[in-house]
C-alpha cells in the first residue's frame, strides 16, 4: 500500500542517522522518570506475596487465619480465590499461566506463588505472608533436562503428553514437544565431508538481570474496571493475561506503562500484575506489590539450560532438550531454526525437545533460544577451522548466508548482511592487529529474525506546530529517539519540536510486545506511515488556502511550497494556527500489521587473556560488527550491541543458577549470581553495518537482540586458541577452566 | 510500632521525618520523604542503584537504617542539578547516551560525582573500579565509563585546571 523508498538512493537524510539527545533522558538523569515502584496512589496500601519454599510437592492444605488477623491486613487471597480455569474449560496455555501466576493444588518450582497479601505498609503484607500455613506434600524434583527426561522420573504434569511425535505417546512425561528443521540428505552430506566433529555442549539457566524488579500497581473500582501501572515489555499482552486470570474483559482494564528499568524479554509476561488486581479487588483499595530481588530470582525468568550434541558443516545434525521451567514452552523451536541460519547447509536434521523442569518458567531473553545453540554451532566451527587450518573468518565467509539462500527455516534470504559482518571484522583494525602476547583470539557470528508485527501511532500537531508522536511500545532503549528521530525528517521540523508519548491501553489501539527487535522497525513504520499523512493533508490546506490544485503544493523543510513560487511558503506552525479554518484539528493515526523484518546478523572478535593459576579469563580487547540496516540514532544501536555483548561476557563466564540438591536456588542474589561489572571489562568497539532492509521505509533491521547470540562461542573459541583447552560447557568459570587445564597438563 | 524523629539535611536542606528503627533509609527516603529517585535494585548492597551520597561519601542507602542519617549530610539524584542547571555528568550521561532504561542512572551519577569530588582527573581504569558497585544490565558500561571521563574534561577546563 505504500512505496518503498530504497534508502540506498536517499542519502540526504537531515535528522535520521543524528545523535540528539534523547526525550525521556532529562527524567532520568534528574531522578524524575516514574518506574512502577515509584507510583503512589492516595489510600494506596501494599501487597506480599507467600511463595514455595520447595521445587515440588503437593498443596494438602492454606490456612490463611492467623495472616487474616494481623495488623493492617486488609485482604488475603490463594488460587482459590481466582476463577478455576480448568473447571471453565479454558485452553491448557491459559490454565497453564494461571496456576505459573498462582499455585492451585502443586507448587512446581521454589518461588511458585501460593498466596498474597495486601496490609497498610510493606513490612506488615511480608510478616503476614509470612505467617500463611501452607501444608505440603513434599514430592522428588526434577531439576535439569537429563533428571527430567531420565527413566522414572518425577512427572510434572500428569496432563503432559509429548506433541509433534508419532506415534502420540500413551503416558504423560515431562517432554512436552518435539521440534524438528530437515532438508537434504544427510548421509550424503556427512559421506562428501573430508572432516566429521561431533560434541556435546551443556547451557545453563541464566537470568536477564534487569536492574529494576518486577511491580505493579492496581486499583479496582466496584463497577468491575481495573487501573492498572506497571514496567513491561508488553502491555497488551500482560493486561490479556491478567483479564483471563481475575474473570473479566480485557478492555475492562487500562494498562498505564510505567518507565520499564530493564526486561530484555523477562517482562513480556505476567508475574505480579494478576495477584495486585485481585488483592485490590478484594480489599477494594489500590494496591503496590514489589518484588525484591530474590522474588526475581526465585520465581521470574531464567532462560533455558540446555544439553546439545552437534554436527559439522557440509551436513548438520543436532539433537538439543531445553529446559523450559515448570511449564511447556522453551525457545527450542527457535533455536531449532536460527542454529545454522548464518550458513548455508544443503543437508541438515535439527531435533530439539522442551522439557518441563522444576524451575520457574522460562522467560524470553534476548533472541531466546539462539545464543543456546551457537554456543555449539560456533564453537564445531572453530574446531572445525582448526582441524583443516582454515582462517575462521575465511571458513565462514566460504559458507555465509546470502541473498537468495534458502534460510533453514524456510524463506528465501531477501538482501541481507552476513557477509558484510564478516568482512567488517576482517578488515577491522582488531583483527589486522597481532594477538596481544598472552592472549587468544576468538571469532563467532549470530542470527536473529527480528520480527515486525502490529503498530499503531497517532501524530498530533499542536496550535504552534510542534508535534507529539503518540504510540504504545514502552521504551526500553532508546526508542523514543528513534519515533522522534523519524517524525522530524518526514515533517521536516527540527527533532526538538517532536514529543514522543507511550500511552496506556485505553488511549492507544494494540501495540505487539517490546520485543523480537521490533519497535524501531514496526513503531518507526506507522509513524512515518502517519507523518505522512499529516505531511498530504497539510498540502490540501495550503492548497486551499492558496486555492490551487493539491498536485502545485510541495512540503519542503518543514512547510508548504507552491511550485510556481509566487506564494509565501506556510509553516507547518502557520498552518497549524489556522487549522481550525482548513479543516479542523491536524491528526493522523496509522496501524499495520507490520510485515517484512530484515534478519540480523552480528560477527564478533575477541580477546582472552586466561591467568592459568587461578583459571580466570580476561576480556582484553573486543570488537562486534552488526548489520542495523540502518542506525537511526547511532548511539542507541551502540548501546545495544554493547550491551548484548556484555550479557553474553557474563553468560559466558560467570552467570548460571546453582541450586542445591533439595532443588532450592543458591545464589538468588546479586551477590552470588555475578553479572559483569565495570571494573571486569575494556571498552567494547563498534561496526554499525548498514545493508538496508528493502522492506522498510528507512531500511531498518532491529537491533536489540542478535548481540548477545555470538560471545559465548567467540570467547570458548578465545580461551581455546589460548590455552588448548576446548570448554563444552558453560560458565566458563574459572574453577572449571582451571579443572581443564589441569587436565590439558595432565594429558602433556 | 516505635517510630522515631530523624533530623538531617537532605540536598542542602533541612528535613525532619519519622522512621521506624529498623527501617532502610532507602525506604524511609522513598516512602516518607518522597524521593523515589533513590532506586532499590536489590536491598543488599549489591547493585548500587540506592547509591546517595552522605557527607560525601557514596553509600549504598538499603544498607544503613534511617536513624543512622541524623545530622548528617544526603546528597540524592534530585540534589545533583544545582539551581536548575545540570552537573556536568548529567549533561554528559545525556549527550553520551550514557543510559538506556535508566534505572541504575541515578546511582551511576552519584557514585561518578563521589569520584570525581576526589579526583577530578581519573584514569580510564579508576572510573571502572570506583563504579564497580553499580550494576547496568543495558549498556554493557562503555558509554558510563566515557561520559564519566567526558565530564572530567568538562569540568577541568570550565576550572581551567589541566589535566
Amino acid at each position: 500500500m505504500t512505496v518503498t523508498d530504497d534508502p540506498t538512493t536517499n542519502p540526504g537524510y537531515k535528522w535520521v542517522g543524528t545523535r540528539p539527545i534523547r526525550p525521556d533522558g532529562l527524567d532520568k538523569v534528574t531522578g524524575k522518570a516514574q518506574f512502577s515502584a515509584d507510583l503512589v496512589l492516595p489510600n494506596m496500601i501494599e501487597g506480599a506475596v507467600a511463595r514455595s519454599p520447595h521445587a515440588h510437592a503437593r498443596i494438602v492444605s492454606i490456612d490463611t487465619s492467623v495472616a487474616e488477623a494481623m495488623p493492617g491486613v486488609q485482604a488475603v487471597i490463594t488460587g482459590a480465590d481466582f476463577p478455576d480455569l480448568a473447571e471453565a474449560g479454558a485452553p491448557a496455555a491459559d490454565v497453564r499461566e494461571s496456576k505459573k501466576i498462582i499455585a492451585r493444588d502443586k507448587v512446581l518450582f521454589e518461588g511458585h506463588p501460593v498466596a498474597a497479601v495486601a496490609a497498610t505498609t510493606r513490612q506488615e503484607a511480608q510478616k503476614a505472608a509470612a505467617a500463611i500455613v501452607v501444608e505440603y506434600e513434599v514430592l522428588p524434583h526434577a531439576l535439569t533436562v537429563s533428571e527430567a527426561m531420565a527413566e522414572g522420573a518425577p512427572v510434572l504434569h500428569d496432563d503432559l503428553i509429548t506433541a509433534n511425535v508419532e506415534p502420540t505417546p500413551e503416558t504423560a512425561s515431562n517432554v512436552a514437544s518435539r521440534a524438528v528443521q530437515q532438508r537434504g540428505d544427510l548421509d550424503e552430506g556427512f559421506a562428501a565431508a573430508d572432516v566429521v566433529l561431533e560434541h556435546r555442549y551443556t547451557t545453563k539457566p541464566v537470568h536477564q538481570g534487569y536492574i529494576e524488579p518486577h511491580a505493579a500497581v492496581a486499583d479496582a473500582s466496584q463497577n468491575g474496571r481495573v487501573n492498572l501501572w506497571f514496567s513491561s515489555q508488553s502491555p497488551f499482552d500482560i493486561r490479556a493475561t491478567t483479564a483471563k486470570l481475575i474473570g473479566c474483559s480485557p478492555s475492562r482494564i487500562k494498562v498505564t506503562p510505567a518507565e520499564i528499568g530493564g526486561g530484555f524479554g523477562g517482562k513480556t509476561v505476567a508475574y505480579v500484575e494478576p495477584i495486585a488486581a485481585m488483592l485490590s479487588r478484594k480489599a477494594n483499595r489500590p494496591v503496590r506489590v514489589v518484588m525484591d530481588r530474590h522474588e526475581v530470582f526465585l520465581a521470574t525468568g531464567p532462560t533455558s539450560g540446555s544439553v546439545t550434541n552437534d554436527g559439522k558443516i557440509t551436513a548438520a545434525d543436532i539433537w538439543m532438550a531445553f529446559e523450559a521451567g515448570a511449564f511447556p514452552g522453551s525457545p527450542v523451536g527457535a533455536a531449532a531454526m536460527t542454529a545454522i541460519a548464518c550458513y548455508d547447509v544443503p543437508n541438515f536434521f535439527i531435533e530439539g525437545f522442551d522439557v518441563v523442569v522444576n524451575k520457574p518458567k522460562v522467560a524470553a531473553y534476548r533472541a531466546p533460544g539462539a545464543p543456546i545453540i551457537a554456543f555449539g554451532v560456533e564453537g564445531l566451527l572453530d574446531e572445525l577451522a582448526r582441524a583443516i587450518d582454515m582462517d575462521p573468518i575465511e571458513l565462514r565467509l566460504a559458507n555465509a548466508a546470502e541473498e537468495g539462500v534458502q534460510a533453514p527455516y524456510g524463506p528465501v534470504h531477501p538482501r541481507i548482511g552476513m557477509v558484510e559482518t564478516l568482512e567488517a571484522i576482517r578488515d577491522s583494525d582488531h583483527y589486522r592487529s597481532p594477538v596481544p602476547e598472552g592472549c587468544g583470539r576468538g571469532v563467532a557470528s549470530g542470527f536473529w529474525f527480528n520480527i515486525g508485527g502490529n503498530s499503531v501511532a497517532t501524530v498530533n500537531v499542536h496550535e504552534d506546530g510542534n508535534v507529539s508522536v503518540i504510540y504504545g511500545s514502552p521504551d526500553i532503549g532508546g526508542s523514543r529517539a528513534s519515533m522522534a528521530l523519524f517524525a522530524a525528517e518526514e515533517l521536516g521540523i527540527d527533532v526538538e519540536r517532536v514529543t514522543p508519548h507511550i500511552a496506556d491501553t485505553d488511549t492507544i489501539g494494540h501495540t505487539d510486545v517490546t520485543g523480537g527487535s521490533r519497535v524501531t522497525l514496526s513503531a518507526g513504520k506507522v509513524v512515518v506511515e502517519a507523518c505522512r499523512m499529516i505531511k498530504d493533508d497539510l498540502r490540501r490546506r495550503a492548497a486551499k488556502t492558496w486555492d490551487c490544485d493539491l498536485d502545485e503544493v510541495d512540503w519542503v523543510d518543514g512547510q508548504a511550497q507552491h511550485v510556481s513560487g509566487t506564494e509565501s511558503p506556510l509553516s507547518l506552525a502557520a498552518l497549524a494556527g489556522k487549522a481550525g479554518r482548513t479543516g479542523g484539528p491536524i491528526s493522523a493515526t496509522y496501524t499495520e500489521n507490520v510485515r517484512g523484518a530484515g534478519a540480523g546478523f552480528s560477527t564478533q572478535l575477541v580477546d582472552v587473556r586466561v591467568d592459568e593459576e587461578t583459571g580466570q579469563t580476561e576480556i582484553v580487547r573486543y570488537t562486534t560488527a552488526q548489520d542495523a540496516g540502518k542506525a537511526i540514532h547511532p548511539s542507541y544501536v551502540e548501546g545495544q550491541m554493547q550491551g548484548g555483548v556484555v550479557q553474553g561476557i557474563g553468560w559466558a563466564l560467570n552467570e548460571e543458577y546453582i541450586h542445591r540438591a533439595d532443588g532450592t536456588l543458591d545464589n538468588p542474589g546479586f551477590l552470588d549470581y555475578r553479572i559483569p561489572v565495570a571494573s571486569d571489562l575494556p571498552m567494547i568497539e563498534t561496526i554499525v553495518v548498514e545493508v538496508p532492509n528493502p522492506n522498510h521505509p528507512y531500511g531498518v533491521r532491529g537491533v536489540g537482540e542478535v548481540g548477545i547470540v555470538p560471545p559465548m562461542a567467540a570467547i570458548a573459541n578465545a580461551i581455546d586458541r589460548s590455552t588448548e583447552c576446548r570448554l563444552h560447557d558453560l560458565p566458563m568459570s574459572p574453577v572449571r577452566l582451571l579443572s581443564a587445564i589441569n587436565d590439558r597438563d595432565a594429558r602433556d | 510500632m516505635t517510630r522515631v524523629p530523624v533530623s538531617c539535611t537532605i540536598n542542602g536542606h533541612e528535613e525532619a521525618f519519622l522512621a521506624e528503627s529498623g527501617e532502610s533509609l532507602l525506604n524511609a527516603l522513598r516512602d516518607e520523604v518522597g524521593l523515589t529517585g533513590v532506586k532499590e535494585g536489590c536491598g543488599t548492597g549489591d547493585c548500587g542503584a540506592c547509591s546517595i551520597l552522605v557527607d560525601g561519601r557514596v553509600t549504598c542507602a538499603c544498607l544503613i537504617f534511617a536513624p543512622e542519617a541524623e545530622g548528617h549530610e544526603l546528597t540524592t539524584i534530585e540534589g545533583l542539578a544545582d539551581a536548575g542547571h545540570l552537573h556536568p555528568l548529567q549533561q554528559c550521561f545525556l549527550e553520551g547516551a550514557a543510559l538506556q532504561c535508566g534505572v541504575c542512572t541515578p546511582g551511576f551519577l552519584l557514585a561518578a560525582k563521589a569520584l570525581l569530588d576526589k579526583n577530578p582527573h581519573p584514569t580510564e581504569t579508576e572510573v571502572r573500579y570506583a563504579l564497580a558497585g553499580n550494576l547496568c544490565r543495558c549498556t554493557g558500561y562503555d558509554k558510563i565509563i566515557r561520559a564519566v571521563l567526558d565530564a572530567a574534561a568538562d569540568m577541568a577546563a570550565a576550572t581551567g585546571d589541566a589535566a
